[in-house]
């Protein structure tokens, strides 16, 4: 027992990079999410099958909580922030990814929820598609598609640096 | 070249996310050779996973806010719940309900002082000493103030009643509190000393089940936690004289 509630806890920081990057970097949300789960988690880890991925188990319990309670009451205002790492830029190549990256994230945050949800198990977690397909519940199929959408989407960001064109100011 | 099986897109994503088989690896670099335009897609998505990887990871070594600490397991349970014996005992209240086993696997909340006292004394000190608009919804309306109360609150709120103790209900507000809701009741003496019982909404620290007194300044606060819902009586009263309101308030909460 004590073993698993460690197992847990070498989950967490996992757990908390998922729900950042899920819900866009509100950190209070997303530190709230990562609490439910974990309570959830805690008070169920009898339901939770010796030998079966740990990290698979907490993700799924992630997910449904999600779309429970987070998408139900995600009616109001949003925040996103975005990462700080604007400040002393140097070197022009680190400016430039830099700007790479704020445009990642902006592009993250325009996904829809099941989209980050994918990109992120996939790309962050590294999970393979038949163990996403399981944790969202969906077929693995659909994983396949929204994932090709998703990158379709962050790939025109990158294209778009390619070639770049004049900004009107406002 | 021919492949056995068309290259299609889901290869390439499978190819980057490293869920190949070897041999089928091997034939989509092949083919990845002869079509740039291919090639170039491939690189993007790598572009993406290691743009990802670097926005989102730095986060996996920073330290945990202290809410999501997942506490080892308690030695002083007994203590616990000797306490709340001893409390039930007091206050002559049967039917306490402690899940142990919640109470063991809950995971460490928020900060008592941070999120419930402090706010609990400050608004205190702000409403009870307005002389006009002490309270949101007054007490004549108290069915209408409760039910909108629980309603904003989730969860079921009670209003005591105090008249017994000499306090009328003067009436209630909404309050927000970090990023939850708390709901604030007000009473108040023939000798107009007033009195507010703070309800906050949060994941509390079952440890904190017993009663427990707090002092600021001459403000006393009397407080508890009771499910997702933690209480914090405050006045400028005794400790003595706030017990005995808590005594006349708990059962009330809990019927």
């Amino acid at each position: 027992m004590i073993n698993q509630r460690e197992r847990i806890i070498e989950h967490i920081p996992r757990l908390r990079r998922y729900a950042h990057a899920l819900l866009k970097n509100d950190t209070l949300a997303a530190d709230d999410l990562v609490q439910d789960c974990l309570e959830r988690a805690l008070s169920r880890l009898h339901y939770w099958r010796l030998g079966s991925d740990m990290r698979a188990w907490l993700f799924t319990i992630m997910h449904n909580i999600y779309v429970n309670q987070v998408q139900r009451r995600s009616n109001g205002p949003q925040f996103v922030e975005l990462p700080a790492n604007d400040a002393g830029i140097v070197d022009s190549a680190q400016a430039e990814r830099n700007v790479e990256l704020r445009d990642l994230h902006r592009g993250m945050a325009a996904l829809s929820p099941d989209q980050r949800e994918i990109i992120i198990l996939v790309s962050l977690e590294g999970l393979r598609y038949q163990e996403v397909a399981t944790i969202l519940g969906i077929p693995e199929g659909t994983v396949m598609s929204r994932l090709s959408r998703a990158r379709k989407q962050l790939r025109a960001l990158l294209n778009r640096d390619n070639s770049p064109t004049l900004r009107r100011v406002k | 070249m021919s492949y056995q099986t068309p290259v299609s897109d889901a290869d390439l994503h499978a190819y980057v996310d490293g869920q190949l088989a070897a041999d089928r690896c091997r034939q989509v670099e092949d083919y990845l050779r002869e079509h740039p335009e291919a090639a170039d897609k491939v690189a993007k998505y790598q572009q993406i996973n290691a743009g990802l990887d670097e926005l989102y990871s730095p986060m996996l070594d920073e330290p945990l806010p202290p809410q999501l600490h997942v506490k080892a397991r308690h030695s002083a349970r007994l203590l616990r719940v000797a306490t709340v014996a001893a409390w039930m005992m007091l206050g002559g209240v049967i039917g306490w309900q402690l899940n142990s086993s919640e109470v063991e696997m809950r995971v460490a909340e928020q900060p008592m002082q941070k999120h419930l006292i402090q706010p609990a004394t400050f608004a205190h000190s702000v409403y009870t000493s307005e002389v006009r608009h002490p309270v949101e919804v007054s007490g004549t309306e108290e069915q209408h103030l409760v039910s909108w109360l629980s309603k904003r609150l989730h969860t079921t709120i009670k209003a005591p009643n105090l008249s017994t103790q000499g306090y009328a209900l003067m009436g209630g507000r909404l309050l927000p509190s970090t990023n939850r809701m708390a709901a604030q009741f007000m009473y108040e003496r023939p000798d107009g000393l007033r009195v507010t019982l703070y309800i906050r909404q949060g994941k509390w620290d079952s440890d904190a089940t017993a009663f427990r007194f707090a002092k600021q300044d001459s403000t006393g606060v009397f407080y508890w936690i009771d499910g997702p819902l933690a209480y914090a009586l405050v006045a400028e009263l005794s400790r003595n004289e706030l017990l005995a309101l808590s005594e006349a308030i708990y059962p009330q909460l809990i019927k």
